[in-house]
């Protein structure tokens, strides 16, 4: 960690030092190599971005980087220390809330109830006082739902607050668990596709979110995208991966015209 | 008022009293099944392994003594003192939680992700496994249980009942303690459900595993807590039933009779599980009484609970609370 001190964007957002680092991550399966000793680094403040065809090892770098997988090789560090081995569910107490490619909500509870299982880190009040809503337990009740609101609110969910996410078409369960992760108040929001078949409209509400969010929480976002508009658009930094390898790292001018990633995207003459 | 009628109302009561029994085993069924998508076949027996374990406590027997004294030729069989009734089942308590964490350790975790018919399996063999262990541990006699409940006639309410009726009802006084611990009970649980922090954790486990990971839940803790509440149910239903008619190993056949209650409740609703569980008792009672004994010969009690779950199950399989089954296509 050279530069610690960060930096300014061209529209004024301040960047800070590197909260997350992975040092040489190598994941296999059997004898598949997903992701290939790949290093970088992610700031506080900025949006993130990890691009690459298909079956590039995006998601299995956001499984890493979340604990659902556990590399053979490499380091994890996080806010300055080596993350230990950890289970997903311990990642998150640690304030790294995610979303999925495919979506992971709670089908049969309402909008409502899906965003404040986010909250489950800042509930700390003891079983009896939660059961009969007494002293401490009752002021955080109150101070969790405020904070919900505030998200729904935030992301015009409103209207479906006690719907039942089953029900909901597929742009508004994103949304929902877009406002499930920012419930949490991570410290690092990691989006696997946010945009994923999505149509036109539906791609601008949601990149307009992912710079609300950034804007206005300060939170870090690191995000897998396939729309390449879309990435360059929305992010500071951008990592191209292809067959698990790390194949440019940088500002998305910079990635935009480096050879071997425009070799990767439109495919390179072999002669 | 006819004599007839006074004495349906007293079936009728003593059938309520009765539905309560079920309602309380049915119960441990709707928790794991809520809780883990598992329907747990072995609940039964887990009513009895409790009472089992509740009596062997109680009275110092030496646990697995059978087994000890056919291999080494010994002659042990009590260690001589008696716990008393509420450290026992304190004691139980603990025997419960260590079995849910065994269960978890040794069995589920290994069957994450299966289906759901898979998981069923999985607790038939543990109801049979655990029949056995109870037996190799506690011996197959059957044993007296007694907490101290009161038993036998209320006569407050028979006393009552003959000055408005001229005919005292035979009210059991377990039946009312029985019926006081299982409100007790479904106050707690359901507030524990909608209201806490490991209540709200528990829904979530059930409906996704990935996603309640991704917000911070440890499904092994979740795990653990469920079958330790679905013990708890059990030691709670052990001691009524064991109370009742003695620790005998028939009382694992009770866990069958929660199955209509289950048709009728719906496998997802603890106020299903309550009322489900009365309409059996007080249905089957009152078509005994007033049809089974008269015209049909008698013994209709065994049977009419699985036909009046059957017409359910045409009618409205979800049951009277059940969930809708909702899909987007």
């Amino acid at each position: 960690m050279k530069d610690i001190e960060g930096y300014v964007t061209e529209d004024g957002r301040k960047i800070g030092g590197v909260v997350m680092e992975m040092r040489n991550i190598t994941l296999r399966f059997g004898g598949v190599v997903a992701i290939k000793d790949i290093s970088f680094d992610v700031r506080e403040g900025e949006i993130r971005a990890i691009i690459g065809p298909n079956g590039a090892g995006k998601s299995s770098m956001l499984n890493v980087i979340s604990g659902f997988y556990n590399p053979q090789e490499g380091e994890v560090w996080y806010k300055g220390q080596k993350r230990p081995q950890m289970k997903p569910y311990q990642v998150a107490r640690q304030g790294i809330a995610r979303t999925f490619q495919n979506i992971a909500l709670f089908e049969g509870m309402t909008v409502l109830d899906n965003v404040m299982t986010g909250r489950i880190r800042q509930m700390n009040a003891g079983l009896l006082a939660q059961a009969l809503w007494k002293g401490k337990a009752e002021r955080e009740e109150v101070e969790n739902r405020e904070a919900v609101e505030k998200i729904i609110d935030f992301l015009e969910i409103q209207h479906i607050r006690k719907t039942p996410v089953g029900r909901l078409p597929y742009g508004l369960k994103k949304r929902v668990e877009l406002a499930r992760a920012l419930a949490a108040e991570p410290s690092i929001l990691l989006l696997d596709e946010p945009m994923a078949g999505m149509n036109v409209e539906e791609k601008e509400d949601m990149s307009r979110f992912v710079l609300d969010v950034n804007d206005e929480f300060g939170t870090t976002i690191v995000l897998i995208e396939h729309d390449m508009g879309v990435v360059m658009d929305l992010s500071d930094r951008v990592v191209v991966m292809d067959y698990g390898k790390k194949i440019g790292d940088g500002s998305p001018d910079e990635v935009r015209n480096n050879q071997a990633v425009i070799d990767a995207y439109l495919g390179v003459a072999h002669d | 008022m006819p004599e007839q009628l006074i004495w349906a109302m007293e079936v009728f009561m003593n059938g309520l009293m009765a539905g309560v029994l079920y309602a309380l085993v049915a119960l441990g069924f709707v928790l794991i099944f809520k809780a883990s998508g598992i329907f747990n076949f072995s609940q039964g027996v887990m009513a009895l392994f409790a009472a089992l374990t509740l009596v062997g406590i109680m009275e110092g027997q030496v646990p697995f003594s059978h087994l000890i004294n056919a291999v080494f030729g010994t002659e042990i069989h009590h260690f001589g003192w008696h716990v008393p009734a509420l450290a026992a089942i304190l004691l139980t308590m603990v025997v419960m939680v260590a079995l849910a964490w065994a269960v978890n350790q040794f069995i589920f975790r290994h069957l994450v992700n299966q289906e759901p018919i898979i998981l069923f399996m999985a607790t038939i063999g543990l109801a049979y496994f655990l029949e056995g262990f109870g037996d190799i541990m506690w011996g197959a006699d059957i044993k007296k249980l007694d907490v101290g409940l009161p038993q036998g006639i209320n006569l407050a309410i028979d006393e009552v009942t003959y000055n408005i009726f001229g005919y005292g009802f035979f009210i059991d006084n377990l039946d009312l303690w029985a019926t006081g611990v299982a409100v007790l009970l479904v106050i707690a649980l359901v507030l524990f459900a909608q209201y806490t922090k490991q209540g709200r954790a528990m829904r979530a486990v059930a409906d996704d595993h990935q996603a309640a990971l991704s917000v911070g839940i440890s499904l092994k803790f979740i795990w653990v807590m469920v079958w330790s509440l679905a013990g708890f149910v059990a030691l709670v239903a052990g001691i009524m039933w064991g109370t009742k008619s003695g620790v005998q190993f028939s009382l694992s056949l009770i866990a069958l009779k929660a199955l209509p209650v289950l048709m009728l409740g719906g496998f997802t609703s603890i106020p299903g599980a309550i009322v489900g569980g009365l309409i059996i008792g007080v249905g089957e009672k009152l078509f005994e009484f007033a049809i089974g004994a008269p015209y049909l010969g008698g013994a209709t009690e065994i049977w009419f609970a699985y036909v009046l779950a059957l017409i359910f199950l045409v009618f409205r399989p979800q049951g009277l609370f059940g969930e809708k089954i909702i899909e987007r296509v």
